[in-house]
């Protein structure tokens, strides 16, 4: 009988172990409790701490964070900056070779934070994207969107305005509880 | 006592229009040293008025695409959407203050707009224009 209740005890313990590390470690954006206490803040990308790059990048668009485009993607974004997406982003050498650098260091491949590790696992083998919403798992994000909420929305247009909708994306945080799509409010998946 | 304080507010104040008047200045003289004549505030206006037709997209462009045809009003990018602060110096004192910073976007700007970089005439004459808005 004593031996029973061990046994039990043990099955409980590892039980609950269990239900804590596969929440700790899930995959999906729900943040368990505790989860700071034994990953730290891993989900989303590191955000931008460059003012050089939030000031030259972002005052255009959206200052992409490194971690979302692999260095192969950030290498051919930076050789082409007389065309980029048809518009003129020249900079002069020592400018762009410093943003290069500063791209380079954090691209996907070389951070462990989740989308970054998602955004390269889901590469198909040789593709080099140019656009972050090329990323098979970002089309796979955003696939149950309708035009109505991005393209025709005029407050959004484009998947290239991440701040548009997810309210954090400036401190690396993409998760659904962010979002907000104007004019269609929350957005909670299924 | 009040006096020096009141001189030391101007001088502050005064601060980005001296910044302002250096940059200008320095450009256009290396404009001119690079065979530029006097400079014309009206042409400065017909050129930043002008519409070019893109040759790849068939679009008008013209400078009021992004910074909108009041000048003292904040602008919006066309393609991204992101405000541009208004370019008139009156309006944005932090306008037309860094050298570099106009070089940078004379550059990109002329050849999204025009098609080719502006000649040191045309860049020397937007600049006599753009000082006074």
């Amino acid at each position: 009988m004593k031996r029973k209740l061990k046994i039990l005890s043990i099955l409980t313990l590892s039980a609950a172990l269990l239900g804590i590390s596969s929440t700790v470690f899930s995959d999906d954006d729900d943040k368990p409790l505790f989860s700071g206490w034994f990953s730290g803040n891993q989900s989303g990308v590191t955000p931008v701490d460059n003012t050089f790059y939030l000031n030259e990048c972002g005052s255009c668009h959206f200052a992409y964070q490194p971690g979302l485009l692999p260095i192969a993607s950030w290498e051919k974004l930076m050789s082409g900056l007389d065309d980029h997406f048809g518009e003129n982003a020249e900079l002069p050498e020592e400018d762009a070779n410093r943003i290069r650098n500063y791209l380079l260091d954090g691209a996907a491949g070389r951070t462990n934070r989740k989308i970054s590790v998602k955004f390269m696992r889901s590469l198909h083998d040789g593709q080099i994207p140019l656009r972050i919403s090329e990323i098979p798992y970002f089309v796979k994000e955003h696939d149950e969107l309708s035009r109505k909420m991005v393209q025709d929305n005029p407050e959004v247009k484009s998947f290239s305005r991440c701040d548009a909708c997810h309210t954090d994306a400036a401190k690396g945080i993409f998760d659904e509880h962010a979002v907000r799509i104007p004019g269609f409010g929350r957005w909670e998946d299924d | 006592m009040n006096s020096k304080l009141i001189t030391i507010t101007a001088l502050l104040a005064l601060t980005p229009l001296a910044a302002q008047a250096d940059a200008i200045t320095e450009l256009q003289a290396g404009y001119h040293a690079k065979g530029a004549n006097e400079f014309s505030a009206t042409a400065g206006e017909a050129l930043w008025n002008r519409s070019f037709t893109d040759a790849k997209s068939g679009q008008q462009r013209q400078c009021g695409t992004c910074h909108t045809e009041d000048l003292s009003k904040e602008g919006k990018h066309a393609r991204t959407g992101k405000v541009i602060e208004p370019m008139a110096p009156s309006a944005n004192p932090e306008r037309l203050t860094k050298v570099k910073k106009i070089k940078k976007w004379l550059l990109r700007n002329c050849k999204w707009t025009i098609g080719r970089e502006c000649t040191v005439q045309e860049k020397g004459d937007l600049l006599a224009f753009l000082k006074n808005s």
